[in-house]
């Protein structure tokens, strides 16, 4: 082995590293929600509890802040004396508002703080929650910039689920215990079988086969949900996905902390992206009347 | 100026002083015991509670998923660090003076770190799994993750206190050689155990010095980096607040500087219920004054540059962060930090004040309240108000929390309780040593004679007196 060899398996290894660790992706599944469709009806966080077994914890344990929404609406109003011409629109056209749930990130905080790796990205491009192995020291969540990943403040599953309310569970995954940190999977589940029947069919995935709950869920459709890899294959003439049409369109890009648009008009922008997590859901801003 | 100690006592006096501090213990002793025991009590039953419901009751939320554990396993930590200053960094720089108080400092080391280690156990949601953090062989071939600031500080920790224990042990042996020469009953058998047949002959103290010197330069490079790495839970994450390069000196810093706080308040414990005014004296009391002053004013200096460094930064969450700690709901607790950690220690720079072992009391226990608010202001700021705007909150402490921090005194002091009854808190040979030290170096002609290199040249013998080569 040479000089030369060695320094090129470093610099592989650097730039890989500044790619956010693993980039030998099968896929890479991502979103991209139009805010200007969204209408804030909750309906994705509804989709979100039922599909994904999440505790309602009542109304006490939501205030202390001890709730479990993996996908929440956030809603942001005018300070009323910000001295803005824009503040009385919003006074009149109500709060802001946007849905959150993991951002999925390509250079994730949560995965390199955690003490057991319970939390890690899966050759799909999610980032992974193994509850069996997560002990809850809680790091991850303290280091998640969009505070998206919740803890099992309680057992909840007594309480939550009285019989004969137990039978709505969804079998596809479980019910996690006290002392374990959990998050938005983008429906693990589904993509599971999804993949498993593909390639039993021997067949790639289409595109719109795996689907989320809430972006099922949602009635104005603005959740777009796929696979960001998925690009035109001239070769086996597959159309690119639907996500990808949607990120091309708005000039958005992966593995950038600053979009670089030719027009900035366009809506596209993911959340703090500056930070280098490389988040694969893409916003839509909303447009508003004046 | 007076001297550090005085050199006219007899040995056979130092023997009996220290060791009549671990003769029967009085009613006081068993009070204090009582209390102690007590605290724990409290912190068992809140834990009990913690343990079988869950995080909830601590009032633990999103986002604060981390608060006063951390904060107080933190505290304890950094008390320890200043044992190792007085036994190994005081030691290789020659200051003797640390002879005296170093055996309680050393011991108090090990019993901090033992409080500290729980608060990681206590604080985890699932304290069964509390094992996988540490690379064991598993049939499955998982490992943690190397990657994690929590692993390395299950290393450094567990490393710092495995070799402090150690120190502690090993700078005892003589001492415990005398316990078994005086003792009597079961006492006799276990310190004839513990003083690993100790003879004090010259081949066994030729050894011992090496050896002791071996680990007080193993220890202090640990000392240094065990509170860096727990510098670096907050330093590696990405939050504002804690995000900060200055965090591995300013938590060693902080670190030295709440130990010497500790230290005063122990010394001044120990020399008013077991007299030992002979030993503890006034000068060496001044000196640990003098030094708590000087890492009061350097951790001082680290404050002023995080602030200074995040103003000039113009990262706007940063800053609106250092403004909320300024200004929003923990100010309160904010300003009694700064005014306990940096307004209050100039009480050591007067003379008047370092003498008056009352003022000094009150004042140690102080700078520690101070420090402790630092490690809270340090956790719990950052996390009620970082990136996310939807996650901005401010909780309070439940009681269970409170009962855990408050048991892990009473657990700390109870350690403390038994040390002081089974191994001497004042270290009889060093004593020795320092006086013997002291009167000799009173005569100027020995003095030359014992502060003279191999290298050096002889001078002409001024007198007929007796050589004392190899004295």
């Amino acid at each position: 082995m040479s000089l030369s060899n060695i320094l090129e398996d470093w610099s592989r290894y650097r730039k890989g590293h500044e790619q956010g660790g693993f980039h030998d992706y099968e896929h890479m599944w991502g979103m991209a929600i139009d805010l200007n469709k969204c209408i804030g009806c909750n309906a994705c966080s509804v989709a979100c509890y039922a599909e994904n077994n999440l505790p309602v914890v009542g109304r006490e344990k939501f205030s202390k802040g001890q709730a479990m929404h993996w996908m929440r609406i956030e809603r942001y109003w005018d300070e009323p004396d910000l001295g803005d011409d824009r503040v009385s629109e919003f006074n009149q056209h109500g709060a802001n508002f946007i849905p959150m749930n993991c951002q999925q990130c390509n250079a994730a905080t949560c995965e390199p703080v955690c003490p057991v790796a319970a939390t890690y990205h899966t050759p799909d491009g999610l980032n992974a929650q193994v509850y069996n192995r997560c002990i809850g020291s809680r790091y991850c969540s303290n280091n998640c910039p969009y505070r998206l990943r919740f803890f099992n403040f309680y057992s909840y599953y007594e309480e939550s689920w009285p019989a004969p309310l137990e039978m709505q569970l969804n079998p596809d995954l479980s019910v996690r215990d006290k002392g374990v940190m959990e998050k938005c999977t983008f429906c693990v589940q589904r993509i599971r079988t999804v993949k498993d029947k593909a390639k039993m069919e021997n067949r790639p995935v289409a595109d719109g086969e795996a689907m989320p709950a809430c972006a099922q869920t949602c009635p104005t459709s603005a959740i777009v949900f796929g696979d960001l890899l998925k690009h035109y294959d001239p070769d086996t003439d597959a159309p690119e996905t639907k996500v990808v049409k949607t990120w091309r369109a708005h000039q958005v890009e992966l593995r950038v902390t600053r979009q670089n648009k030719q027009n900035p008009d366009l809506r596209g922008y993911r959340v703090f992206e500056g930070l280098n997590t490389d988040p694969c859901v893409m916003f839509l801003e909303r447009v508003r009347e004046v | 100026m007076s001297k550090d100690i005085n050199e006219d006592i007899r040995w056979a006096k130092i023997n009996e002083d220290v060791l009549r501090s671990m003769e029967n213990p009085r009613k006081g002793y068993w009070m204090a015991v009582a209390g102690c025991l007590i605290l724990l009590a409290f912190a068992v039953v809140a834990e009990i509670y913690q343990y079988n419901v869950g995080m909830g009751p601590a009032n633990l939320n999103w986002p604060h998923m981390w608060d006063l554990y951390i904060a107080t396993f933190i505290f304890w930590i950094g008390m320890s660090h200043s044992g190792t200053l007085l036994s190994a960094i005081l030691h290789i720089i020659h200051a003797d003076w640390r002879k005296p108080i170093y055996r309680f400092a050393e011991a108090m080391t090990t019993f901090t770190l033992m409080t500290a280690g729980l608060f990681p156990i206590i604080h985890i949601g699932r304290l069964w799994n509390m094992y996988w953090v540490l690379p064991y062989f598993s049939d499955r071939g998982i490992w943690p993750n190397f990657r994690s600031p929590l692993v390395w500080d299950a290393f450094a920790i567990s490393t710092y206190l495995t070799s402090s224990a150690l120190f502690l042990y090993m700078g005892s042996i003589p001492d415990l050689a005398i316990c078994r020469d005086t003792a009597k009953g079961w006492r006799k058998k276990l310190y004839t155990v513990l003083s690993l047949g100790w003879r004090g002959d010259d081949r066994q103290w030729r050894h011992f010095r090496k050896a002791y010197l071996l680990m007080a330069c193993f220890l202090i490079p640990l000392a240094v980096s065990v509170h860096s790495i727990v510098s670096s839970d907050f330093a590696v994450s990405i939050m504002p607040g804690w995000h900060v390069t200055t965090f591995p000196p300013y938590f060693v810093a902080g670190a030295l500087y709440s130990g010497c706080a500790a230290i005063i308040t122990l010394f001044i414990m120990l020399r008013y219920f077991f007299r030992f005014e002979d030993y503890m004296t006034i000068p060496i009391l001044e000196k640990t004054c003098k030094l708590t002053f000087a890492i009061a004013m350097v951790w001082t200096y680290l404050n002023i540059i995080e602030f200074s460094s995040v103003w000039y930064g113009h990262d706007p969450i940063a800053k609106e962060l250092l403004w909320a700690k300024f200004t929003g709901p923990y100010a309160p607790y904010f300003w009694a930090m700064i005014f306990l950690g940096s307004v209050l220690p100039f009480t050591l720079a007067f003379e008047k004040l370092r003498r008056n072992i009352p003022v000094m009391l009150v004042v140690s226990l102080l700078l520690n309240l101070g420090m402790w608010l630092e490690r809270w202001m340090i956790v719990t700021p950052t996390l009620s108000l970082a990136y996310a705007p939807a996650a901005h909150d401010v909780m309070w402490p439940s009681w269970v929390q409170w009962f855990i921090v408050l048991g892990s005194f009473g657990w700390f002091g109870l350690l403390f309780l038994i040390f002081v009854k089974v191994i001497p808190s004042v270290s009889m040979y060093e004593v020795k040593e320092m006086i013997f030290h002291r009167r000799h170096m009173a005569n100027k002609d020995i003095a030359e004679v014992m502060h003279r290199r191999a290298t050096d040249k002889k001078p002409k013998p001024a007198s007929e007196s007796p050589g004392l080569e190899g004295a």
